[in-house]
């Protein structure tokens, strides 16, 4: 069977498999819906919560992002497993003794406030939309490639797929379709890994392999080869080079910690374990089952980016036959060349391709002595790398199948949890909570769905221009839930001052910040060319400044201590909190009585 | 259950909190980021130390915080008589 046929047959029989189960689980009632009864195991309630969580960024667009940024990328990889310390000992016990459905539901009622119902709503929204659209842009990537389309007819198609899914089923059908999903995904992602760090050093775990020697016998362990090849070419040293300052790194791997305990899809797995106990080791079994693929990434990239290397600089550097001749590309580059994700274009017209880093002067200069006319890959899309590895390794094709069907499992798996937490945000918190509190089953689940299609088609269109690759899109994303969310929930457990209008303040400084920042760097709402419109990017006389060196990926940090501060400063000077209001958060702080707490 | 119990099962926690969070601050922000050049000095096999935490260490050390932290609140619940059922 030739590839194209495999990887419809591989990919078919796997959605085949996540409808079938959606089909049998069913939702029934708007409250099995939401948190399907209350009553998966930890172990389950982990593995799904794995695969909610593991999306496109995680498995499509991470690696690519640690192959070109080496130790730099480590922000990801600290960011998105560390924050389950922080959700398992700052917020999902006392969440799941709360015993709601949202987590709206909570800062409603923790700050007494209908208004901060609705500015909690806001925030998980924008948050949640900016994720959606990292996710696009990954179920983009993996379409076009899948089908042989250019990228943008891939996320049409991959819109359309997103919008059946998640509107098929709720909670229920998800949380086994997403255990489903874990199994595939994660096979996916190990498997081609395990063969690659054989092939390059004899090691079949590839958390070893990373730190072992070549097994071509020359002694040199595989990272100290791959710096040598990479700064060769004037690139940086791998496994130095960092993403901005140490105050960069160390402001983003916050942000995306601090995210992670605030995003709303992830929070809402932790009202869905039997008690508050396991809530606890609920969040452990999620992160063992994330931290699998996260140690496994760092090997991916390191070996992805080697193996690309040395696939086009084929010789010395710089001898006339070193480099790779077009006509005898492989099948993969002429495949991602169709998508328009990878660019080439022979500017010295000799028929190779030179694949170096021209904006380093020293080799810019030694590059011209070999006549060599500037870097000819000319695009090198980061999100292609962890669907092109297998092939670049020379991989069979059924392991490339898998490769594509675990993508396309991961990106929509969380693009489902996501457009479910948007849609309840929408009709269970502002419809139900709110401005309609006698709307009726039925209207609360149509207006879910409707919330549902509007959020794809928003997503779907900015996904057309995303703001950043997939990974950087839904690092904003967790600045905006960082920004917003954890403060306000955090401070709701951990102190009985924060107030009403404290809370309220504080998340609207927060988000604020974060997305003036954001837009005046990334554009007005991520839509292009209309950052110079608030003096941003584009404008006269604007560079990009960045605060202390903070990138705006990094910024949602900053707006958690805005966040803060604001929240303390006003309750300080404002009336506390009512007695009842106090009683709840002692409540909150112990297990016992969570049953009771539990029926709605 | 009495308020004394309540608060000192509160406290308890609180310090069993900021035990763990310590531990998770030293292995990724500090070995991980500031530290990270000295560390690198040292190798673990082809790895150098330093990077080694920010991609692999770290990670194995969250797993491990957090199942001991469950654990220790299992027991916690159990002496503060606060525990479910």
């Amino acid at each position: 069977m030739d590839l194209q046929t495999l990887t419809y047959a591989v990919v078919g029989a796997t959605f085949l498999l996540y409808i079938g189960i959606a089909i049998w689980a069913r939702a029934a009632t708007t409250g099995e819906f939401y948190v399907a009864g209350k009553g998966i195991h930890p172990v389950a309630n982990g593995m799904a919560t794995a695969a909610d969580w593991m999306s496109a960024a995680s498995f499509i667009s991470m690696a690519g992002l640690i192959a070109f940024n080496g130790y730099g990328a480590s922000v990801f990889l600290m960011g998105w497993t560390g924050g389950y310390v922080l959700l398992a000992m700052l917020l999902a016990p006392y969440l799941r003794k709360f015993g709601k459905f949202t987590v709206p539901e909570f800062i409603g009622d923790r700050y007494y406030s209908k208004a901060a119902r609705i500015v909690a709503v806001l925030c998980l929204i924008i948050a949640s939309i900016t994720y959606v659209i990292g996710q696009m842009k990954g179920i983009g990537v993996a379409f076009s490639r899948f089908l042989q389309t250019d990228y943008d007819t891939g996320l049409y198609i991959g819109m359309a797929i997103v919008f059946v899914y998640a509107v098929l089923g709720g909670m229920k059908g998800i949380t086994y379709t997403q255990i489903a999903q874990y199994v595939v995904l994660i096979f996916a992602y190990t498997i081609p890994a395990v063969f690659i760090s054989l092939q390059l050093t004899d090691q079949p775990f590839p958390q070893i392999g990373l730190g072992s020697a070549m097994g071509d016998g020359s002694g040199t362990y595989m990272l100290d080869r791959l710096d040598q090849v990479v700064t060769d070419l004037g690139f940086k040293e791998y496994t130095t080079q960092t993403i901005g300052s140490k105050l960069n790194m160390f402001a983003y791997t916050f942000s995306l910690m601090i995210g992670t305990a605030g995003l709303p899809h992830v929070i809402i797995r932790f009202f869905t374990v039997p008690k508050v106990r396991d809530a606890r080791s609920s969040a452990g079994w999620a992160l063992v089952f994330i931290a699998i693929l996260y140690t496994t990434a760092p090997a991916v990239g390191a070996m992805a980016r080697l193996n690309l290397m040395n696939t086009i600089q084929t010789g010395e550097v710089g001898s006339a036959e070193g480099n790779l001749a077009y006509e005898n590309a492989p099948q993969w580059f002429k495949n991602w060349e169709k998508t328009g994700l990878l660019k080439f274009e022979d500017k010295n017209g000799d028929g190779r391709i030179q694949y170096y880093n021209e904006k380093n002067e020293d080799m810019a200069a030694k590059a011209a002595s070999y006549g060599w006319a500037g870097s000819e890959m000319t695009k090198v899309d980061r999100d292609i790398m962890v669907l092109a590895n297998p092939e670049i390794a020379k991989l069979p094709n059924w392991v490339i199948a898998i490769v594509v069907a675990g993508g396309l499992a991961a990106a929509l798996s969380t693009a489902a949890g996501l457009l479910l937490a948007i849609a309840s945000s929408i009709s269970h918190d502002l419809l139900k909570g709110i401005f309609a509190p006698n709307i009726s089953e039925g209207a609360e689940l149509m207006a879910s769905r409707i919330a549902m299609a509007g959020a794809i088609f928003a997503a779907g269109y900015l996904g057309l221009h995303p703001p950043d690759f997939a990974a950087g899109t839904v690092a904003i994303a967790f600045g905006l839930a960082a920004a917003s969310i954890f403060p306000a929930l955090m401070m709701g457990i951990f102190s009985k001052k924060v107030n009403n209008t404290g809370a309220i303040l504080g998340m609207l400084a927060g988000i604020s910040v974060t997305m003036f920042y954001v837009f005046q760097h990334k554009g007005i709402a991520f839509v292009p060319n209309t950052a110079h419109l608030i003096g941003g990017a584009g404008s006269e006389g604007f560079t990009a400044n960045w605060f202390f060196g903070i990138s705006p990926n990094a910024f949602g940090s900053v707006g958690a201590l805005v966040n803060f501060a604001v929240a303390l400063t006003v309750s300080s000077v404002t009336k506390a909190p009512p007695e009842h209001i106090q009683h709840m958060v002692e409540d909150v702080r112990v297990p016992k009585g969570a049953d009771a707490a539990v029926d709605h | 259950m009495s308020e004394t119990s309540a608060s000192d099962y509160w406290s308890a926690n609180k310090r069993l909190i900021a035990f763990c969070l310590t531990v998770w601050f030293v292995v990724s922000y500090l070995f991980g980021i500031v530290l990270v050049e000295p560390l690198n000095a040292i190798s673990l096999g082809g790895y150098k130390l330093g990077f080694w935490f920010a991609q692999q260490g770290s990670i194995y050390t969250f797993v491990v915080l957090i199942f001991f932290y469950a654990s220790r609140m299992n027991a916690l619940d159990r002496k503060h008589d606060v525990h479910e059922d």
